[in-house]
């Protein structure tokens, strides 16, 4: 019997400790996504592309070729990649801020031309290298640095639904799903699913993972994760929103 | 075996932008990347014509933020990518370019200048020389070409490949909306024959060898924690584009060694400038010119050589003065006086740069 390796390959011990906070959901899905390109053995032509915000203090995260770019850029830089150099499988990932505001438009058009790439995005409901802002993502009522009576869907919109928009305008054979740091075996599998759809030139894939920002939200880790658990799986719905017909079939 | 863009050496008459698509294709560039703006359009125009029969790509991106970005990509990737824009599509550019700048990323990129500020004209201007030179937020590490004719349209943009994968600094070729428009004769040719070698492309992401096993990931940033950290970095950026500088520095002077009014211009300006001071010496007027051909790296000491010898100086351009500070900067200290002729985002003619001559004796 093999035993199950603690940490997935693709983890540079060389940069651990990483650069995170204590509690931070971001490496909870680094963690799955490495687990997943490990088990699909695609590690040797894998290119990691992490955005600004803190997805940035990944750049030196994994065992990958990686490129650190600008905010909201990353998609664009791994379609250029991939546009250029088909047989790698290119990885977005980005924050709510980069992915939905700043970027949204490449993630839309990203999507309507079904490019071969796969966006990963944390929705940690706020912007949270800068500060603590309020983010496309940030739930009703949620009181953020720039919401501090709480956000009014009135004046701020409510907020994004990222998976449910893309799929309503990717292609047949796209994949989106929802994660969330509080079921990681859920969410490595969608990472597999999303990265098999490029392996096999079906298209786009997009994962939104709901993810934890407990310096930002002030919250404990009880507090941390009934926000997660609770609160915004209210909102956010959990598990797969888009799988290309055949996959659903078998 | 797959047939060579251009056999041999052609004599043709087109429009600049069919000229550039030409010349990228000669220069053995994989892809474009590009987002509709007037007068860059038929660039894209012919390279989507042309480039699938050489097994070329290209990729309609959905805003020049994405042209630029994806333009990026696909140089780390390890190809010959390349894009064209103008105007405010050169100001979406700039935060790309200024990744590539700082992550040594050798983007070609064609400016066709359109008057501004703004929407203004899609015709033609040379505002876009600051621009082009220092824009995104660094120091201006780029090579960039002003160039005066179709001629120079393909010689340049063959060169701009070489040049930015030498040197991995961004490269551009600045033109503008009539060089784009109008119609000239030149020559075409394949490079290869002229003994044009081309500096091979390589990548800097996804090369051999999986990461973490048989060698070390390749982990490019630009974000720094320290000031020191950052300033090293940028340090060595400056040092070595002046390193190489007199080696990538190119001008073109004419009748300069007794005269005594000294014309300066760029780009189409310049033919205005040059077809002066023949008429200027015909009439006994001791008129010279000097052209920059690099805006960046600025061929200072040429034109302080020539700026120091003679009695005043004009600076003609399509611009207000954004030639001017770059000539003034290069020749900081240079007593001879400066005078200026500016028509920020019109043409500019013979005679109206003969007039301006003779208002200077
Ligand atoms: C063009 C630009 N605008 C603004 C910023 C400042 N900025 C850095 S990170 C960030 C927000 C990041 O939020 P998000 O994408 O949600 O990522 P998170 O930090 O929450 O993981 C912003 C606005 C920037 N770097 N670049
Ligand atoms: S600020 Fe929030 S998102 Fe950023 S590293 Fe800390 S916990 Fe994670
Ligand atoms: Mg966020």
């Amino acid at each position: 019997m093999s035993i199950q390796p603690q940490m997935p390959r693709l983890w540079r011990r060389e940069t651990k400790p990483h650069k995170f906070c204590p509690g931070c959901g971001h490496p909870l899905i680094l963690k799955a996504l490495a687990e997943a390109i490990d088990e699909l053995g695609i590690a040797d032509r894998t290119i990691f592309g992490c955005d600004i915000g803190c997805s940035l203090l990944s750049w030196d995260f994994f065992n990958l070729d990686t490129v650190q770019t600008h905010h909201g850029r990353t998609t664009p830089v791994m379609v250029g990649i991939k546009r250029a150099r088909p047989e790698l499988i290119c990885i977005a990932y980005m924050g709510d801020g980069g992915g939905y505001a700043i970027g949204s438009q490449h993630l839309v058009n990203s999507a309507v031309r079904n490019e071969n790439i796969m966006a990963v995005l944390a929705n940690n409901t706020v912007y949270a290298m800068t500060g603590g802002q309020m983010a496309p993502t940030t739930m009703p009522d949620q009181k953020t640095e720039t919401s501090p009576y709480g956000r009014n869907v009135k004046e701020a919109g409510n907020p994004t639904q990222g998976p449910e928009m893309v799929a309503a305008i990717a292609s047949q054979d796209a994949y989106v799903a929802r994660g969330t740091i509080s079921k990681l075996g859920q969410l490595k599998n969608f990472f597999k699913k999303g990265l098999k759809n490029q392996m096999e030139g079906k298209g786009f894939s997009f994962i939104e993972a709901l993810s934890a920002c407990p310096t930002n939200w002030r919250t404990n880790a009880e507090e941390t994760w009934n926000f997660i658990e609770k609160d915004m799986t209210k909102y956010y719905t959990v598990g797969e929103i888009k799988a290309p017909v055949q996959d659903k079939e078998g | 075996m797959e047939q060579k863009p251009i056999q041999g050496e052609k004599k043709v008459f087109m429009t600049g932008n069919e000229t550039v698509a030409w010349a990228a294709l000669a220069a053995k560039a994989d892809i474009m990347y590009g987002y509709p703006i007037t007068p860059q359009n038929e660039i894209m125009h012919y390279w989507t014509r042309l480039a699938p029969k050489h097994n070329r790509k290209f990729l309609q991106t959905e805003d020049e933020i994405s042209a630029g970005f994806t333009t990026v990509g696909g140089v780390l990737s390890g190809k010959r990518a390349f894009t064209a824009t103008s105007g405010p599509g050169n100001v979406l550019m700039q935060d790309s370019l200024s990744m590539a700048e700082m992550m040594r990323i050798p983007i070609v990129m064609v400016v066709t200048q359109r008057g501004g500020p703004s929407t203004a004209t899609v015709i033609y201007s040379q505002q876009e020389t600051t621009l082009t030179c220092f824009g995104g937020n660094g120091e201006g590490i780029r090579v960039v070409y002003s160039t005066a004719s179709h001629q120079e349209l393909f010689d340049y943009t063959i060169k701009a490949f070489n040049t930015a994968w030498k040197y991995r600094f961004p490269t551009f070729v600045l033109g503008d909306g009539y060089q784009s428009q109008m119609r000239e004769p030149l020559k075409i040719y394949d490079p290869d024959e002229k003994g044009i070698e081309f500096v091979p492309a390589v990548a800097q992401l996804g090369v051999e060898g999986e990461a973490g096993v048989d060698r070390d990931p390749i982990h490019l940033r630009n974000t720094y924690n320290m000031e020191d950290e950052l300033y090293e970095v940028v340090r060595g950026l400056v040092d070595d584009f002046k390193a190489v500088a007199p080696e990538i520095e190119e001008y073109r002077e004419q009748d300069v060694d007794d005269c005594e009014i000294l014309v300066v211009a760029h780009g189409i300006v310049s033919r205005a400038v040059e077809g002066a001071v023949q008429q200027l010496r015909r009439e006994g007027i001791k008129a010279g010119s000097f052209r920059p051909i690099t805006l960046r790296p600025f061929p200072e000491k040429h034109l302080r050589r020539n700026a120091e010898k003679a009695r005043k100086m004009l600076i003609v351009e399509s611009a207000e003065g954004q030639l001017r500070r770059l000539a003034a900067d290069a020749i900081y200290g240079c007593q001879t006086p400066m005078e200026g002729l500016f028509r920020p985002g019109e043409s500019i003619t013979v005679e109206e740069v003969v007039q301006a001559v003779k208002g200077l004796l």
